[in-house]
């Protein structure tokens, strides 16, 4: 087993660098494709240049030179393991990157988590009782989450509970004024979590449901469920173990897709909520053409989804040892 | 306490009207209550600013945050007449080929170094005169810079050059400790993340994404200034939670029209909260469209002239702008009143007159009812924009111009306009500044057509006897001169129409009732907020 991991995980890296060299070609190439560069961008938001000025920045960000030997010269960087530097914010990009992950993390686990779990739950009580009027509810709701934009339902809950009741905190990661640390901090930020998590939760739950109601409802009519079922399994054990497992499949593998959005995905909900996380500081790298920034973030991105959907596939095998075998 | 140069600063003021030292309106109105020492201000700046020195980017939110910690030279008066800030007095020669500062004695930076005169003539030599945008031209006359004694500073300069009286606030004309970034390169100092300066606060944190936080200075040399402890800004990119914020008193700080217009009235009829518009005074900013000279269409004045009388410009300030502006003039705003020329060339609301002017030009009406097509390249700085731009394309189809929005991000705008020239109409905000050498010429001066540098002259204007007007008023020494060459290019602007002004845009600061001593000054949101308290 061990040696099969190891197998696995050497196949998955061969197969990763020319994925990744593709990212990093195709986003090199969008951004060039887009009209203005950072010099532009700087002399933009200070309302004021002079042509020197302009060839002065354009010399120091390495935009004179050809396109092509820019992207040698990144490349070049990347295999030495270096991101570049963000010309407009002045700090190496690993740096910003790093700063802005545990954000990233602490916003999207804990949805991915709620969101799985309740999806899964939900889509598997919605099968159990197709067509009653617990399914319809279900179905309902979750048809209501599926189609509401993110960014109303988080302002609706920052009016709700942010202005006209005040439980909870309108934005931001912590209280920025108040010093505090340990327990005090810990539950200062978990305050700060309910809004963006349940908002960002609400809408991958919606899709998790449906799936999982879905890949349920052909599980129960299989042959093994009619089975256990006569070997008088009682039929909370059946559906959850026999069928509940094997419907796992479908949900597990979107999971691991949307592993990507675990980076740049939360843009709405990081902007909204006021959340220092990555997808905002990638979306302000597009607007301010970045480069540096963006294909560090962009690299970083693909680097979590190759990740993620390696340990997916180990998932699988736990899920179904059938997928072991293969 | 008036210091001792004063009454030298007196003697020497018949040389400009703004140097004359009428009581200041905020001294006259004092409020009655003290202010209170001590407490937390939360405040709002956004877009997050780049880095924190305004010297090194001229930014309004660098500025928000930057002028809170560092000092200039001077502030302003609500007159436009300086204030005593890092220096005392100023002389200029009778000649106008020398100015001198006596700055002043005891100011330490926040790590303990004495300030002194080298500090300024560093900070100009190679930080102004080298990267600052706008400090390149500012600053283009001066030749040499003399420090006789740590407290003095001499400008020789080439010509005369009165602008450089408008541009030597902490915001313009940011003053940058010499034992940090000399000899190095300016732009990659670590320093400009967490800056060290003279001013009322000190830097403390940077959360990037979340906050920035700064400390009262307890050594400050204006004794008993800051009055508040701390100022928290906070990073908060969405307009709608920067209003629920505000809202439920979560913060009490916010410049730069920090809210829709459209929230305005609703904030402002909430009992804690203020909205101020005083305090841009010093930037006066104004909205205008500009006109592509190379189009053939655009190249014939009578079809600019008709667009301006097709235009009703008390519906941009009234409905577009919710009142948040006022019909403009000409393109030097009317709060410039040294400058303000009122008796330019006008183009009232006239549907009439426009539709003469364009079938004078030979632009019929065809089948369609139009007579030609444009596209209408509108500022991509939010809804106000692009709201003003569908307004000027209803009021265009009216007089049988078919006018098409393009919507863009803000470098391919830049692009567009700027280094490709291919835009028809497109409209923008400026900031004039106190003086129109600073914010206004660069649109109608032949030599300020770069292609690929942005806010330049992109319209392509050339007129040689506007040049002349121009460079003639760059170099008067004579005030009163100087002020009638500047209404003169308002006459000419006005005449030959290369942009068309629309409003003078007026900005707003959004605070807590509880915050006071806000708008102390016309540059207020390019200030600190050292005379600001908090209400216990």
């Amino acid at each position: 087993m061990a040696g099969g991991v190891a197998w696995l995980a050497a196949r998955r890296l061969v197969q990763a660098v020319p994925v990744l060299f593709g990212v990093v070609l195709v986003n090199f190439l969008l951004m060039q494709a887009a009209p203005g560069d950072l010099a532009d961008v700087l002399a933009g938001e200070q309302g004021a240049a002079t042509p020197e000025m302009m060839a002065e920045l354009r010399a120091r960000f390495g935009l004179d030179q050809p396109v092509w030997m820019q992207f040698l010269h990144y490349l070049g960087n990347v295999v030495t393991g270096d991101l570049g530097h963000s010309h407009r914010l002045g700090l190496p990009v690993l740096t910003l990157i790093l700063e802005r992950l545990p954000a990233t993390l602490l916003l999207m686990v804990p949805a991915i988590l709620l969101a799985s779990g309740s999806g899964m739950l939900l889509g598997g009580l919605a099968a159990r009782r197709a067509g009653s009027w617990l399914d319809g509810i279900i179905s309902a709701g979750v048809l209501l989450a599926y189609a509401t934009p993110l960014f109303w339902v988080g302002l609706m809950g920052i009016v709700l509970f942010g202005v006209r009741l005040q439980w909870l905190p309108v934005g931001g990661m912590r209280d920025p004024g108040a010093d505090l640390s340990g327990l005090a901090l810990a539950l200062d930020t978990a305050r700060h979590m309910v809004l963006p998590v349940c908002t960002l939760s609400l809408f991958y739950a919606a899709l998790y449901a449906r799936l999982m109601r879905a890949s349920m409802l052909t599980a129960l009519k299989q042959d093994y469920v009619r089975t256990a079922r006569a070997k008088g399994l009682s039929p909370w054990q059946v559906d959850a173990v026999h069928a509940g497992r094997n419907a796992l499949l479908p949900v597990l593998t979107m999971v691991g897709l949307q592993a990507g959005a675990l980076i740049g995905g939360g843009v709405l909900v990081e902007t909204v909520f006021s959340w220092p996380g990555l997808g905002r500081l990638a979306f302000d790298a597009i607007l301010r053409r970045d480069l540096n920034l963006l294909l560090g973030i962009v690299l970083a991105s693909s680097v979590t989804v190759v990740l993620v959907n390696f340990l997916v596939d180990l998932l699988y095998g736990l899920a179904d040892p059938r997928v072991r075998a293969a | 306490m008036i210091p001792p140069a004063m009454s030298r600063r007196l003697l020497l003021a018949g040389l400009g009207a703004a140097t004359l030292g009428i009581p200041s309106r905020m001294a006259l109105a004092q409020p009655a209550a003290t202010p209170r020492r001590g407490g937390t201000l939360t405040a709002i700046v956004q877009p997050e600013p780049p880095i924190l020195v305004s010297a090194l980017n001229a930014g309004a939110p660098t500025g928000v945050v930057s002028t809170n910690i560092f000092d200039g030279l001077f502030t302003y008066d609500w007159d436009m007449s300086l204030k005593p800030c890092l220096a005392q007095s100023w002389t200029l020669a009778a000649d106008g080929l020398s100015l001198t500062f006596r700055l002043r004695p005891g100011v330490k930076w926040h790590d303990g170094q004495d300030f002194t005169a080298e500090d300024v003539k560093f900070s100009l030599e190679e930080i102004w005169r080298k990267i600052h945008p706008r400090g390149r031209a500012t600053f283009a006359a001066v030749e040499a810079v003399e420090t006789p004694d740590p407290l003095t500073v001499t400008l020789r300069l080439r010509q005369p050059s009165p602008v450089i009286l408008s541009a030597l606030n902490a915001y313009e004309a940011q003053i940058l400790p010499r034992h940090i970034y000399a000899g190095g390169d300016a732009l990659a100092n670590p320093a400009n993340l967490k800056p060290v300066g003279t001013g009322p606060f000190r830097f403390r944190e940077w959360v990037r994404g979340e906050h920035i936080i700064l400390e009262r200075n307890p050594d400050y040399w204006d004794e008993g200034k800051p009055y508040l402890d701390r100022i928290v800004f906070r990073i908060v990119p969405d307009a709608a939670a920067r209003a629920a914020l505000l809202e439920t008193g979560q913060a009490q700080y916010a410049p730069y029209s920090p809210v829709p217009l459209s929230d305005v009235a609703r904030l402002r009829a909430l009992p804690g909260l203020a909205v101020e518009t005083r305090g841009y005074e010093w930037i006066s900013p104004w909205l205008f469209l500009e006109f592509n000279l190379r189009k053939p269409e655009l190249k014939d004045r009578r079809v600019r002239q008709a667009i301006a009388h097709a235009i009703n410009r008390d519906i941009i300030a009234k409905t577009v702008w919710h009142g948040f502006g006022k019909p403009a003039v000409s393109t030097v705003p009317s709060s410039l009143t040294r400058f303000h020329n009122p008796d330019v060339p006008k183009y009232p609301f006239d549907v009439k007159k426009a539709e003469a002017l364009l079938d004078e030009a030979g632009f019929r009406r065809g089948a369609d009812g139009m007579r030609f097509a444009l596209s209408h390249d509108y500022l991509p700085y939010g809804d106000d924009y692009r709201r003003t731009g569908e307004y000027v394309r209803q009021a265009l189809r009216r007089v049988g111009i078919d006018l098409t929005l393009r919507s863009q991000d803000t470098p391919s705008y830049l692009r567009r306009v700027f280094t490709d020239y291919e835009f028809d109409i497109s409209s923008s905000w400026a900031s004039s500044f106190s003086d129109p050498q600073i914010g206004v010429q660069r649109l109608f001066w032949s030599k300020a057509i770069n292609k690929g540098t942005p806010w330049t002259n992109a319209s392509g204007y050339s007129n040689p006897e506007m040049d002349q007007v121009i460079e003639a008023a760059q170099r008067a020494v004579d005030p009163a001169e100087r002020a009638r060459l500047f209404r003169e290019m308002q006459a000419l602007a006005a005449t030959d129409l290369p942009n068309l002004p629309l409003i003078e845009l007026h900005f707003f600061t959004v605070h807590a009732k509880t915050l006071r001593d806000v708008a102390t000054g016309p540059d207020a949101a390019y200030s600190s907020l050292k005379h600001a308290w908090l209400e216990g």
